[in-house]
C-alpha cells in the first residue's frame, strides 16, 4: 500500500515535469506547426542557468527560477527571428526536422563548451528539501511542489487562452491563419510572443524537474523524443491532451520502471506505437489535414 | 475538323547501361584511391561503407518517398546484429552471412513500413522514432542473444570465396565491401529508373494525384520499405562481418539523427547525393570528432542549419545542374 | 442503357455548410454532360464525393449497378473512373512524359516492375508520345512540369485523365487558363474519345458547353436545379435568374 502511494506520487510528480516541458512543444505545433526537436535543448539551457545561478552567484532557488526562463527566452530570440520564421507553418516536416536537429546539436555542442560537460546539480531550497508531513503519510516535498507547479501552469494557461483577448487571437491564428490577417491580427507578433511562451515554459520545466529529469550534457537528446511523443499523444494544441498525456505516459514509464525495470523503455514504446497507431492525431488532437 | 499534325517526340539518346557503367567506374575508381593512397586507414574506410547502405537505404525512403524517418538505424543494427549472432552461432561464409542480413532487413524494413507508412506528419515521425527506440531497446535487454551493453563480440567470419582471409590490415574486408557497393549500386540505379521507383517518386510528390491514377499508396511504401530494409541490412552484415563486433550504437537514436544529416548534406533523391553525403561526413568526422566531441556536436548543428537555410537539395544539386546543362549543350550541338 | 455512373440522394456539410444537397443524376454510355453552376455552388465538391476524395453524409453512388460509395480512390479509377483537377496536380518534379507515362504504366498494371525502364518502354513511350503531340505538348515532353506555364500544366491534367482510359470522365473546368488558340484542342482530344464513354465537364464558358454537350446539368447552391438540353437551358428563367443572367440575353440577341 505506502509503495503503491509512493509510486503514484512519483507517477504523478513526473507527469507534471513532463507537461510543463511539453505544453509549450504543444503551443508551438497547435499554431505555429513546428516540429521543434530543439524544445528539450531550450530546456536544458534552463537548467544550466539556474544551476549557475544557485551554484555560482548564490542567489535564492525563486530568483534562479526568473533568472533562468528569461535567461533562455533571451537567448532563443535570435534563433526564431534568424531560424524559426523560416520555417512556421511550412507544411515539410523534413525540413523542420533538420533545421531543429541541427540547432539541438549546435545548443549541446556550446553550452558544455561554456559550462563544461557534467551533470548539473540544482541545490533546492530548505523550504523545498525533506519530507512533508501530509496528515495520514509523509511525502517529499519538492514532489509536491512539482505538482503544484503543473496545477497552477494548465489553470494559467487555461485562463490566458480563454479568457484574454490574446488567448482570441491566438485562437483564431490557430484556426484561420489567413482570416487572422485579414482581420489585422499581427500573427508574426503573435507567433513571436508564443513562441517566446513556449520556450518558457520549457525552461522553467527544465529548472523545476531538474529532480526527476536530471540536467545533464545530453540532456536534450535524451528527452527530445519523449517531450514529442507527449505531445504526438496528447494531439497539438490542446492543454487537456497535453496533460492527460503526460499524466498517462508517467504513469505508464514509473509502474513500468518499477514492475519490470529491465524492459521498462520496451513498454513505453510499445505503448506509444499503440496509441499513435489508435490515435494518429492525438488523444484529444484535431486532424489538420 | 483541322488537320491534326502528330509530332513525335524524338527519342533519347542515350548508351544502353550507360549510367550504371559510370556509376560502377566511378564507385571501382574512388575505392583504388582510397586503397593505393590510405593503405593504413582501410578499417575506416570500410566502416564508412558500411555506413553509406544505409545512407543509401534511407535516400530510398526519405529522398526517394518523402518520407521523414528518425528511427532508419534500426533496419542497419537488425541486419548487423542477424549477421553477427549468425556467426557466432557457426554461419561464417561471408556470401551467407551477407544473405542473412539482408533477409533480417529485409523483414525489419517490411514491419517498420507497415507500422511507419501508415501515416503522414507528426505521427509518422514518432512512429519512426519509437520502432527505432524499440529495437534498441531490444538490443540492450536481450544481452543474452545481442551482448546487450557490452556489445556483441567474437565474431569471426571465414574466408571470402573460401579463399580470402579477413586480414588486419582489413584489406579483403575492404575489397569485399567495396565489391559488395558497386553491384548494389548498380541495382539500385535501375530500381530507382524503374516504373516502380518512378511510380515512388511521383507519390513523393502528390499523393492525391498518385491516388487519382489509381495506386494504392500504402503497400507501395511499404513494398519500399522492404528494400531500403534488404540494403540496410547487407550494411549492418558487412559492418559485423569487417569489424568482428556489433555495439549499441549501430541501433541508436543518434546513429539514425546522423545519417539524415548525411543524406541530407550529399542531396536527398540523388544516389550520388547519399554516397557524397556519408563520404564529407565521415571523413569530416574522422578528423574533427577526435579532438572533442562537443566541438563535434556543434559542428554539425552548424553545418545542419546552413545546409537547410542555404542548400536544402544538397551538395550534389549544383554538381547535377552543371552537368545536365553541358549534357543539353552537347545535344543541342 | 446501362448507367455508367448514378448518384443517388447524395448530401454533404462542412461543419454547418450545406455544400450538396440531395443531388440525384446519371450518366449513360456516350454521355457529354455539361456541368454548370456559379462560383461556390459546389461542382468541385460534387466531383470530390464522386472520386472519393470526401465521403458524403448521405447518398450513395453506382457504377454499372455495383455501389461504390464505401470505395477507396484507386479502387475507383481502377473501375474507370477518372477526374482532372481543377486547381492542377501533378508530380510537378517529373517530366512531362514521366507524368502521362505513369498513368499509362499504371493502367497497363507495370509499375510493379522493378528493374525495367520505365517512361522509355516502347508500348509505354507509343502512347505518350501520342497523347502529348495531340495536345501540343510533344516538344515539351523532356521538360520538368515545374518549369512550365501554368497553360501547359493544365493540358497535362488533361493528358493524365485521358492516359488512364477512364469509362467516366470528369474534366474540372479544363479550358480555364489555357491559352484561347489552344482551347480547341482540348474538345478535338474529347471528340477523339471512344464514343461509349461518359463525360461530365465543368465549364463557365457557354460558348464551350455549347460546342461540348448534349446535355447540361446546372448546380445552384449544392441543389441540383435543371436538367435540359443547352438551348433549354439558356431559355429557362430559373436557370438564368440563378447563373447565366446577362450570357443568356446576350445569346438572344444575336
Ligand atoms: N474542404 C472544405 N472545407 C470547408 N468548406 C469547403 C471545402 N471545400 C469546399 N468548401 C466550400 O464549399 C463551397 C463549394 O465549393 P466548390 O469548390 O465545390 O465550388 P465550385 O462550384 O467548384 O466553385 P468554382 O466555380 O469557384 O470552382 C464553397 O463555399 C467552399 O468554400
Ligand atoms: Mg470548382
Amino acid at each position: 500500500m505506502r509503495t503503491i502511494f509512493s509510486i503514484m506520487t512519483d507517477a504523478v510528480a513526473y507527469g507534471m515535469v513532463l507537461f510543463i516541458i511539453s505544453i509549450g512543444l504543444s503551443i508551438m505545433m497547435g499554431l505555429m506547426r513546428v516540429v521543434n526537436l530543439a524544445h528539450g535543448a531550450f530546456a536544458m539551457i534552463g537548467g544550466y542557468l539556474a544551476s549557475y545561478a544557485i551554484r555560482d552567484l548564490h542567489v535564492h532557488y525563486s530568483v534562479a527560477i526568473l533568472m533562468a526562463v528569461i535567461g533562455t527566452i533571451i537567448v532563443s530570440i535570435p534563433f526564431e527571428i534568424l531560424l524559426y520564421r523560416r520555417i512556421y507553418r511550412k507544411s515539410d516536416p523534413l525540413i523542420q526536422v533538420l533545421m531543429t536537429i541541427g540547432i539541438t546539436f549546435f545548443i549541446i555542442g556550446i553550452v558544455n563548451f561554456i559550462f563544461g560537460p557534467s551533470l548539473k546539480s540544482i541545490p533546492l531550497p530548505q523550504t523545498l528539501s525533506g519530507p512533508l508531513d501530509i496528515g495520514f503519510r509523509m511525502l517529499p516535498t519538492h514532489r509536491i511542489f512539482v505538482i503544484a507547479c503543473g496545477v497552477v501552469t494548465a489553470l494559467a494557461l487555461w485562463l490566458l487562452i480563454e479568457k484574454t483577448e490574446f488567448g482570441i487571437k491566438l485562437r483564431a491564428s490557430v484556426d484561420h491563419s489567413g482570416m487572422a490577417d485579414a482581420l489585422g491580427i499581427r500573427t508574426e507578433i503573435i507567433y513571436a510572443v508564443t513562441f517566446a511562451l513556449a520556450i518558457g515554459l520549457g525552461a522553467f520545466g527544465g529548472v523545476v524537474g531538474a529532480e526527476i529529469l536530471p540536467i545533464e550534457p545530453f540532456y536534450a537528446l535524451r528527452y527530445m523524443v519523449t517531450f514529442l511523443v507527449v505531445v504526438s499523444v496528447g494531439g497539438a494544441g490542446s492543454i487537456l491532451g497535453a496533460l492527460s498525456a503526460s499524466l498517462l505516459l508517467g504513469l505508464a514509464d514509473t509502474t513500468g520502471k518499477y514492475l519490470a525495470p529491465e524492459f521498462g523503455d520496451f513498454f513505453f514504446y510499445l505503448s506509444v506505437i499503440v496509441i499513435v497507431f489508435l490515435f494518429p492525431h492525438g488523444l484529444f488532437g484535431r486532424s489538420h489535414a | 475538323m483541322s488537320e491534326i499534325v502528330v509530332t513525335h517526340v524524338p527519342h533519347k539518346r542515350s548508351i544502353p547501361f550507360g549510367q550504371e557503367a559510370v556509376g560502377a567506374l566511378s564507385i571501382i575508381a574512388l575505392g583504388a584511391i582510397g586503397y593505393f593512397l590510405y593503405p593504413d586507414d582501410l578499417a575506416f574506410l570500410t566502416r564508412l561503407i558500411g555506413i553509406a547502405f544505409l545512407v543509401l537505404s534511407l535516400d530510398l525512403v526519405t529522398g526517394y518517398c518523402g518520407v521523414a524517418t528518425l528511427g532508419h538505424a534500426a533496419q542497419f543494427g537488425v541486419g548487423a546484429y542477424a549477421a553477427g549472432i549468425a556467426c557466432v552461432r557457426g554461419i561464417t561464409d561471408p556470401v551467407a552471412l551477407l544473405a542473412v542480413g539482408v533477409f533480417a532487413g529485409t523483414i525489419m524494413g517490411l514491419i517498420s513500413g507497415a507500422l511507419i507508412t501508415r501515416f503522414r506528419g507528426l505521427p509518422q515521425l514518432v512512429l519512426s522514432i519509437a520502432v527505432g527506440q524499440l529495437v534498441a531497446a531490444l538490443a540492450n535487454k536481450l544481452s543474452w542473444l545481442t551482448g546487450g551493453s557490452d556489445g556483441l563480440s567474437g565474431i569471426t567470419p571465414g574466408k571470402v570465396f573460401g579463399i580470402f582471409n579477413f586480414d588486419m590490415y582489413s584489406r579483403t574486408a575492404f575489397l569485399f565491401s567495396l565489391g559488395v557497393l558497386v553491384i548494389v549500386f548498380v541495382l539500385l540505379q535501375r530500381f530507382v529508373r524503374s516504373p516502380f521507383g518512378l511510380m515512388c517518386r511521383g507519390i513523393k510528390d502528390d499523393d492525391l494525384r498518385a491516388r487519382m491514377i489509381g495506386v494504392s499508396i500504402y503497400p507501395r511504401l511499404v513494398v519500399m520499405y522492404g528494400v531500403a530494409g534488404a540494403v540496410a541490412g547487407i550494411g549492418g552484415a558487412l559492418t559485423a562481418i569487417s569489424t568482428g563486433v556489433v555495439g549499441l550504437d549501430s541501433v541508436s537514436f543518434e546513429r539514425s539523427a546522423e545519417v539524415l544529416v548525411m543524406l541530407v548534406l550529399g542531396g536527398a533523391g540523388h544516389l550520388w547525393g547519399a554516397l557524397a553525403g556519408t563520404v564529407i561526413f565521415m571523413i569530416f568526422e574522422h578528423i574533427v570528432a577526435a579532438a572533442n566531441p562537443f566541438h563535434w556536436m556543434t559542428l554539425v548543428g552548424l553545418l545542419l542549419i546552413l545546409i537547410v537555410v542555404f542548400a536544402p537539395r544538397g551538395l550534389i544539386e549544383p554538381v547535377l545542374s552543371l552537368a545536365s546543362r553541358f549534357k543539353r549543350k552537347g545535344e543541342a550541338a | 442503357m446501362t448507367n455508367l455512373l448514378e448518384a443517388r440522394g447524395v448530401s454533404c456539410s462542412f461543419g454547418g455548410l450545406h455544400v450538396t444537397r440531395d443531388v440525384n443524376f446519371k450518366l449513360t454510355a456516350g454521355d457529354r454532360v455539361a456541368l454548370i453552376g456559379p462560383n461556390g455552388a459546389g461542382k468541385t465538391t460534387l466531383v470530390n464525393l464522386i472520386t472519393g476524395d470526401i465521403a458524403p453524409s448521405e447518398g450513395q453512388f453506382f457504377m454499372g449497378g455495383d455501389e461504390i460509395t464505401g470505395l477507396s480512390i484507386p479502387d475507383r479509377v481502377r473501375r474507370g473512373l477518372v477526374r482532372t483537377f481543377q486547381t492542377t496536380r501533378l508530380f510537378a518534379n517529373l517530366t512531362v512524359a514521366d507524368n502521362v507515362a505513369l498513368a499509362i504504366m499504371q493502367r497497363k498494371r507495370i509499375t510493379r516492375r522493378f528493374f525495367s525502364s520505365s517512361t522509355e518502354l516502347p508500348e509505354v513511350r507509343a502512347e505518350w508520345s501520342e497523347i502529348l503531340s495531340h495536345l501540343g505538348l510533344a516538344k515539351l515532353a523532356y521538360r520538368k512540369v515545374v518549369e512550365l506555364a501554368y497553360g501547359q500544366q493544365r493540358l497535362i491534367e488533361l493528358a493524365i485523365g485521358l492516359a488512364l482510359h477512364p469509362k467516366v470522365l470528369l474534366l474540372d473546368e479544363p479550358a480555364a487558363g489555357v491559352p484561347h488558340d489552344e482551347a480547341p484542342k482540348i474538345l478535338e482530344a474529347i471528340n477523339r474519345l471512344p464514343s461509349d464513354i461518359a463525360v461530365l465537364m465543368i465549364e463557365h464558358d457557354m460558348d464551350l458547353v455549347f460546342k461540348f454537350a448534349r446535355r447540361v446539368l446546372v448546380l445552384a447552391a449544392g441543389r441540383l436545379i435543371f436538367e435540359g438540353s443547352p438551348d433549354e437551358v439558356t431559355a429557362d428563367h430559373e436557370v438564368r435568374r440563378a447563373y447565366l443572367g446577362s450570357y443568356a440575353d446576350a445569346r438572344r440577341a444575336t
